[in-house]
């Protein structure tokens, strides 16, 4: 895909949230992984809202992760992560990271319920 | 557990669940995908991540927008597991020079599912090397395509020199019980080395 060509001839889709997220580097503000769950705390529908934030809101409305929010909005996640640390600054959202490990391996207790889990599919 | 978490609002929709993730990696046509969306209870999703000319990742977005670009897919499913947790299943891209991608896939990673194909046990090998670096746990799902020749699960382990202690299974990445008993092997196997670090 080239957005070269897109951006010289007729803004397309992405153009406008890579203007928006530009000049932002993907660290950003807050740690989002691509499995960090994300959930808006304001509707979609609010008036002035730029339009690539309303999309993040409203595929956001019930818990997801950076990795679904991305696929719903059809962008890629280094800018969706840009475009979510906006919203989280301006308290649109809340984040919740991947549970922490004190070391190496996950908790005994997480792998046990998530193997109870598959076995119950 | 402790969990990172900005500030919740008082009267906000909860975030009371977090999330883990399980990677399937294997050669390039090797079945990822299949497997992904076999468990899944969604149909398997897709996102893009950016590349540059010189296909490394874009970890920065001044001037992309101008810049010559190509995309990576990646694949993945999820299953809920509780009302505390969910499980994302990443399908890892097979081609080679997707790597890059691999370092923030394999990063807080449960585990990983290295499929095999036994008509190119090869294009196998460098996601079993991958994951031994890493010191990612893995075991090797031995996928039975219907035309492969099959081998039994010891011929494949000896020919993918792994180690005693990681299992092999067969599978069909398009049967659903199929895969819940590699994934349960693959917990089986972390709840396993957990007990071990710790005797
Ligand atoms: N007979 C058989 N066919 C399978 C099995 N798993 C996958 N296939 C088929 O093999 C082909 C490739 O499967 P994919 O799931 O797309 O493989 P992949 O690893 O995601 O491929 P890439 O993402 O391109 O590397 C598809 O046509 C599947 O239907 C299996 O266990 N048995
Ligand atoms: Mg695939």
């Amino acid at each position: 895909m080239e957005y070269e060509s897109e951006f010289d001839i007729s803004p397309g889709p992405l153009v406008r949230p890579f203007a928006i997220a530009k000049g932002r580097t993907r660290p950003g503000r807050y740690d989002l992984d691509m499995i960090t769950l994300v959930v808006a705390l304001a509707p979609a529908d609010r008036p002035g809202l730029m339009p690539e934030y309303a999309e993040i809101l409203e595929a956001a409305q019930r818990p997801q992760s950076v990795a679904e929010v991305a696929a719903a909005v059809n962008l890629p996640m280094a800018v969706v992560k840009v475009l979510l640390s906006d919203l989280i600054e301006r308290g649109d959202m809340i984040f919740r990271s991947p549970p922490a490990r004190t070391t190496q391996r996950p908790d005994p207790k997480l792998l046990q319920a998530v193997l109870d889990g598959i076995r119950n599919l | 557990m402790a969990f990172a978490t900005s500030d919740p609002q008082v009267g906000s929709p909860a975030l009371e669940q977090s999330a883990v993730k399980i990677l399937i990696a294997g050669g390039f046509g090797v079945g990822k995908t299949t497997m992904v969306g076999s468990v899944s209870e969604i149909a398997p999703l897709r996102t893009e991540e950016l590349l540059t000319d010189a296909g490394v990742a874009v970890d920065d977005l001044t001037g992309v927008a101008t810049k010559t670009t190509t995309t990576v897919a990646l694949d993945f499913g999820k299953i809920t597991i509780s009302p505390q947790i969910v499980l994302y299943l990443f399908g890892t891209p097979g081609q080679e020079r997707f790597w890059f991608m691999w370092d923030e896939l394999a990063a807080g990673a449960l585990g990983a599912v290295v499929l095999a194909d036994t008509r190119r046990l090869d294009s196998s090998f460098a996601a079993i090397d991958f994951f031994e670096h890493r010191q990612v746990p893995f075991i090797v799902g031995v996928n039975c395509f219907d035309d492969a020749p099959r081998y039994p699960v010891e011929a494949v382990r000896d020919a993918l020199d792994l180690d005693p202690d990681v299992p092999a299974v067969l599978c069909d990445a398009r049967d659903r019980e199929s895969s819940k008993a590699v994934l349960a092997t693959l917990l089986e196997h972390l709840i396993d080395l957990g007990t071990a670090a710790r005797a």
